[in-house]
């Protein structure tokens, strides 16, 4: 079939998302509250090599930029700013879809740390969605004078992901950020975040919608938790499956079921 | 063959799969509750690993529990705007008098030139009577107010108090259907309409948009400021108490600020409630810093952004308009000069709103500017033959009174110049952001008609009662 599942995700990257990743460079998803500093946060990871375009169909400003650390070259995706991914809007539905589908190497939750429990609603979020996040705790020096303080041990604990204090105004912790980034993408730190526990009630609902999500398309199983599945279902989110399908059978040769338009494109007779 | 629509039934069945599961309204609430876990596992973690010490509040947020408190905050904002005011008009009227003693001495040098050089009558008049008096009106009666005003709305500007006035009024747009963020569009109108209409573009939702464009113009820019001031301080003032005028000016021109706001607000709700119809979408409004002034930076800009900038605006088109105004003044049918002509013809309506068929005509030549209404009124009537004595404090006073001014006249006069259809230059910019002439004429002749019916209302309603 000429077509293995990997290269078919990097097509998935470059035709729904806008982004070409050439010689497999990681793809590191930005995410964050807004006016938690992320727009300072890409500025100084990437410094001047950055360019702006839109999401594609959307008129919602994409912004992607490179950076190097330990002479590898890693693609950094801005992803529009918002309090949660529950599927409120077009922003929030974009930065889901990103990271569930686009599925990059590592993706940074920027977080203002004066206002740290607001913001952690996100990070639970994106810690269900993927396994490969970094908390970044911005804004540390507004935190120290609000006399707020982070007891980031015991939030590591909690959270079980690893959390870079920034103040990314004065370029303070942006190394380390690199750093971490880099050890994630090349397998050097295994990351198992804590998942959100859900009262009886909902996680009894989700009991009952897994199995039905396992007999109707448990083939994407590897690809999509079907638990988050569950809960979106349970949100009442109506996009989420359209958005499997567009992504993932569509696009994705590797699943057995192939839409009619890819397989004349690709010479292939059945 | 597995086709896309296969998927497509696909979903369907795994919906009403879902759907079955569940009974009733057990759905709804299992959204909540999710919501709610999410929240609740935030809030636990977060009480495990942050602590907040003991701080002292910041003064500028102590200052911002005063200014925005629900208690002080408007009574607040009411002293500071007539703080302004009375500044400004207590302020004009010593240089006002001396400028006008010297620019009318200077008048009568000329006039003794012209005698000595045997020059034609016509020339003159258009010269003297026409160009140069004109000119000296303007400078003179409009230079000093706008002198001490602009720079003090500009400290208040500079401070970040403007921003504070909008967070006060944000509820109250909220309320009338309108988009909180108006508040600062409209705040941004006290300095220039066209620049309000332009603001108004951080309004994404396009009927909340159009909603502040249209309204923008209800409140008084720097062409219509010094209208404002300069009747309210020669008229208003003097009506009750002479000791007190300039208080009572000031808190006049404050009334009329806060007459500007409520129809803006009224007008909002109604376009909310029939043409724009909808519901307000919500948004945080954050208040900037408060920032040291600079006070070089304030005199400057004040100075040559904002009073040489209207002055030279009102100068450039009062000077040809002099001429223009001069020469119908004392070219005639029948032996009526055309200015008589049209005003009145115009009288009869203008009458009925308060006004007179000369200051009607006023604020239709004065359509490209605000600015040029007052010096276009002077020259209607100085040329139709009121002499004044030029080393009169309250000359301008007494030209109104000789031409049948009362305070309900300035009254009337100051309430149709809020209120009335915007410059050209704010149509015009009405026009390019909306993309259709069909807002610019919308805007021109609801601010009209509202303009016409508020006139009528307070003329008829005071006549009533003297």
């Amino acid at each position: 079939m000429g077509l293995t599942a990997e290269s078919s995700g990097f097509n998935v990257l470059n035709k729904s998302f806008n982004i070409e990743s050439k010689n497999n460079k990681p793809v590191i998803a930005l995410a964050g509250n807004p006016n938690t500093g992320k727009s300072t946060v890409f500025n100084g990871l990437t410094g001047l090599k950055q360019h702006t375009g839109n999401w594609p169909g959307k008129t919602v400003t994409q912004a992607q930029g490179l950076f190097i650390h330990n002479n590898q070259e890693f693609i950094l995706v801005d992803l529009p700013g918002t309090y949660s991914l529950l599927s409120n809007s077009t922003e929030e539905m974009i930065a889901r879809d990103f990271i569930c589908f686009a599925q990059p190497n590592t993706t940074i939750v920027v977080t203002d740390a004066s206002n740290l429990e607001r913001n952690l609603n996100l990070v639970l979020q994106v810690m269900e969605l993927t396994d490969k996040v970094i908390l970044c705790l911005n804004l540390m020096d507004e935190a120290k004078r609000k006399n707020i303080n982070i007891n980031i041990e015991k939030l590591q604990k909690e959270l079980r992901i690893p959390i870079i204090p920034t103040i990314a105004r004065d370029n303070k912790g942006l190394h380390k950020l690199k750093e971490t980034t880099y050890k994630i993408c090349n397998n050097l730190i295994k990351v198992k975040p804590t998942k959100i526990e859900y009262s009886e009630k909902v996680e009894s609902a989700v009991a009952k919608i897994v199995p039905i999500l396992k007999a109707n398309i448990g083939q994407i199983s590897n690809k999509v938790n079907l638990r988050w599945l569950a809960l979106r279902l349970i949100e009442g989110d109506k996009t989420i499956l359209q958005a499997i399908e567009k992504y993932f059978f569509n696009n994705d040769l590797s699943i057995d079921q192939i839409p009619e338009g890819e397989v004349q494109t690709n010479g292939v007779n059945y | 063959m597995e086709l896309i629509t296969k998927h497509s039934d696909k979903i369907t069945k795994i919906f009403k799969q879902v759907d079955n599961a569940f009974n009733g309204d057990e759905k709804e609430k299992l959204r909540d509750q999710l919501v709610k876990d999410i929240y609740l596992s935030a809030e636990i973690i977060a009480n495990k690993s942050v602590s907040v010490g003991k701080r002292k509040a910041e003064w500028s947020e102590k200052v911002d529990d005063i200014l925005t408190s629900k208690l002080l905050g408007f009574p607040i904002m009411l002293l500071m705007l007539g703080g302004v005011f009375w500044l400004t008009i207590a302020g004009a009227n010593v240089p006002s008098a001396m400028l006008a003693k010297a620019l009318f001495w200077f008048e009568a040098r000329i006039t003794d030139f012209f005698v000595w050089a045997h020059a034609p009558k016509w020339i003159h008049g258009i010269l003297v009577l026409g160009v140069y008096r004109t000119m000296a009106w303007v400078v003179s009666v409009m230079l000093p107010p706008m002198a001490i005003f602009f720079p003090l709305f500009t400290l208040m500007e500079d401070l970040g108090y403007l921003p504070r006035i909008a967070f006060n009024l944000d509820n109250f747009f909220k309320k009338s259907g309108a988009h909180g963020k108006q508040s600062l569009t409209m705040s941004m109108g006290f300095g220039c309409n066209a620049a309000g209409v332009i603001a108004a573009r951080i309004i994404d939702s396009p009927r909340e948009k159009l909603i502040a464009i249209i309204t923008n113009n209800f409140v008084p820019c720097n062409g219509r400021f010094p209208t404002l001031i300069i009747l309210a301080s020669i008229f208003m003032g003097t009506v009750v108490n002479k000791t007190y005028g300039s208080f009572i000016a000031a808190a006049i021109v404050v009334g009329l600020v806060l007459v500007g706001i409520s129809i803006t607000l009224l007008v909002s709700w109604g376009l909310s409630k029939t043409v724009l119809k909808g519901v307000p979408s919500t948004f945080t409004l954050e208040l900037p810093p408060y920032r040291k002034p600079q006070l070089g930076q304030i005199l400057v800009r004040s100075f040559i952004d904002r009073t040489l900038f209207v002055l030279g605006r009102a100068v450039m088109v009062a000077a040809p308009a002099g001429v223009v105004v001069w020469v119908f003044a004392n070219v005639g049918i029948n032996g009526i000069n055309l200015i008589n002509y049209v005003s009145n013809f115009l009288n009869p309506f203008a009458v009925l709103i308060g006004l007179d068929g000369v200051i009607l005509l006023a604020f239709i030549l004065g359509l490209p500017a605000n600015e040029i209404v007052i010096p276009i009124l002077v020259m209607s009537y100085l040329s139709a033959g009121a002499m004044l004595e030029p080393d009169n404090t309250n000359a301008l006073h007494d030209i109104l009174v000789n031409n049948g001014w009362t305070w309900v006249t300035a009254l009337s006069t100051m309430l149709f110049s809020l209120l009335h259809f915007p410059c050209g230059t704010t149509l015009l910019t009405i026009r390019k952001e909306t993309g259709s002439t069909k807002w610019a004429v919308f805007t021109f002749i609801l601010t009209t008609v509202i303009a016409i019916i508020v006139n009528l209302l307070v003329v008829q309603l005071i006549n009533l009662f003297l």
